[in-house]
C-alpha cells in the first residue's frame, strides 16, 4: 500500500510542475511575433503540434493537471465523508478519472500532430 | 463592577427536548472570571447546569467551552476582557454532548493514546544507573508541544475535525512530534506509521485556528508542519540521540 507521504510528495511535485508548465505555455502563446490573437488562429494552434517540444509540454501539462487535479479531488471526499467502503471507491475512481483524462488528452494531441 | 447577562447553552440529550439558551443576570468584578460567574449562577440561581471544572488555574483543562463564539477555558478569562454585557457560553463543538456545558472527551482521548505519548526506548532499563543527557537545544524542540494540558480547545476550533471524525486532531498530532523529536525516543519508524495515514497528518488545512485558542501558547499547527517536514525528509538531520551516561553515587 502507497503511504499517504509518497501520494501527498507527488501532489505538491505535480502541483509545482503544473505551475511552472502552464507559464512555458503561455509565454508560448505571448512570444509569437504576429500577436497573441493570431497565435490561437486554427492553422497556429495545428501547427503548434507539430512542435516536438510544445507537444511534450502540453502532454506533461495534461499528465500534471490530472494528477494533481484528481489527487486534491480524492482529499476532499475523503473528507466529506469516511468509511472504508467510500473510501475505497473514491480511490479507483479517481485513479479511473485521472487515467481517462489523461487518455483522451493523448489522443487528441497525437490526432493534432498527424493533421 | 458590573452587571452581565449570561447566557448558558442547555440540553440534556438523554430527556430528549430541544436544545436552549437560559439568561441570568450576574455581577462581575475585575476580577471574576466566566467559571467563577458559572459558579454563582450554579450555587445561586440553578444548580442544574452541568459544567466541568477542576483546578480553577488554568492547569488541568477541566472546562473548556465555547465563551462568545471562541473556544477557552471558562477560569482563565475574565468577563471584563470579554468587553461585552452579554457572554453566551456553549459547549466545545467537535465533542459530543453530555449535558448542558459537559462534553464526552472519550474520542479525544483514544486519539491521543494512539499517538503513544510516551518515551519508547527499549534498549534502556530504567534500573541500570543510567540516565540521559539532555542537551538545551534538544530539549528546546519538543519543550512547547510538553506545556499541553489536553484541553481540547484546539480540538473545538479545528475545521478538519469538524468534517473528517477519523483526523487525529491538533492535539494529538502535536503530542505525536513532541515524541518523535525527542532526543530520548527511538520508535521514530513505528510513530511515523501512525500518521501517515489518509486521514492523518496530511489533512491538516493549516487553518491555524488550533494554535489561536491554545490557552498554553502552544502552536499545534507548528507541529503538525513539523511533522509533515519531517515525512517529507526535509528536516531528519533534527533527530538526534541523546547520550547516555552512569549517574555519580
Amino acid at each position: 500500500m502507497v503511504r499517504e507521504s509518497s501520494i501527498m510528495k507527488v501532489h505538491y511535485y505535480t502541483g509545482l510542475a503544473a505551475i511552472v508548465l502552464v507559464a512555458i505555455h503561455i509565454l508560448f502563446r505571448l512570444t509569437v511575433p504576429e500577436g497573441y490573437s493570431a497565435s490561437l488562429e486554427y492553422e497556429n494552434v495545428i501547427a503548434n503540434y507539430k512542435n516536438i517540444s510544445y507537444t511534450l509540454v502540453l502532454e506533461l501539462i495534461l499528465v500534471t493537471v490530472a494528477v494533481h487535479g484528481f489527487n486534491g479531488l480524492r482529499v476532499i471526499l475523503l473528507e466529506l465523508r469516511q468509511g472504508d467502503a467510500w473510501e475505497s471507491a473514491v480511490k479507483w475512481l479517481c485513479i479511473a478519472g485521472a487515467v481517462a483524462i489523461i487518455a483522451y488528452g493523448t489522443r487528441t494531441i497525437i490526432l493534432a500532430s498527424m493533421m | 463592577m458590573k452587571r452581565v447577562k449570561i447566557r448558558v447553552f442547555r440540553y440534556n440529550p438523554a430527556d430528549g427536548a430541544d436544545a436552549r439558551y437560559d439568561e441570568f443576570e450576574v455581577e462581575a468584578e475585575r476580577w471574576t472570571t466566566v467559571l467563577d460567574a458559572l459558579l454563582y449562577i450554579k450555587a445561586h440561581k440553578d444548580h442544574s447546569i452541568a459544567l466541568r471544572y477542576s483546578c480553577r488555574m488554568a492547569s488541568c483543562g477541566s472546562c473548556g467551552m465555547v465563551i462568545n463564539g471562541i473556544p477557552r477555558l471558562a477560569c482563565y478569562t475574565k468577563v471584563y476582557e470579554l468587553g461585552s454585557d452579554v457572554i453566551t457560553c456553549r459547549p466545545l463543538t467537535n465533542f459530543p454532548i453530555i449535558r448542558d456545558l459537559a462534553t464526552d472527551f472519550t474520542a479525544f482521548f483514544a486519539k491521543h493514546k494512539s499517538m503513544r505519548p510516551y518515551i519508547i526506548n527499549d534498549a534502556v532499563d530504567r534500573i541500570d544507573g543510567r540516565e540521559f543527557l539532555q542537551k538545551p537545544e534538544e530539549v528546546e524542540k519538543y519543550l512547547q508541544f510538553s506545556y499541553c494540558i489536553k484541553c481540547g480547545l484546539c480540538y473545538a476550533a479545528c475545521p478538519t475535525v469538524a468534517t473528517d471524525k477519523r483526523f487525529p486532531g491538533p492535539q494529538a498530532l502535536a503530542q505525536m512530534y513532541r515524541y518523535l523529536i525527542d532526543s530520548r525516543d527511538m520508535a521514530t519508524d513505528e510513530r511515523l506509521k501512525v500518521v501517515d495515514d489518509r486521514h492523518g497528518v496530511w489533512r491538516c488545512h493549516f487553518a491555524g485556528s488550533c494554535s489561536m485558542v491554545c490557552p498554553k501558547g502552544v502552536d499545534p499547527a507548528l507541529g503538525i508542519q513539523l511533522l509533515r517536514a519531517y515525512l517529507l525528509g526535509m528536516s531528519r538531520d533534527s533527530k538526534v540521540v541523546a547520550e547516555l551516561y552512569r549517574r555519580e553515587k
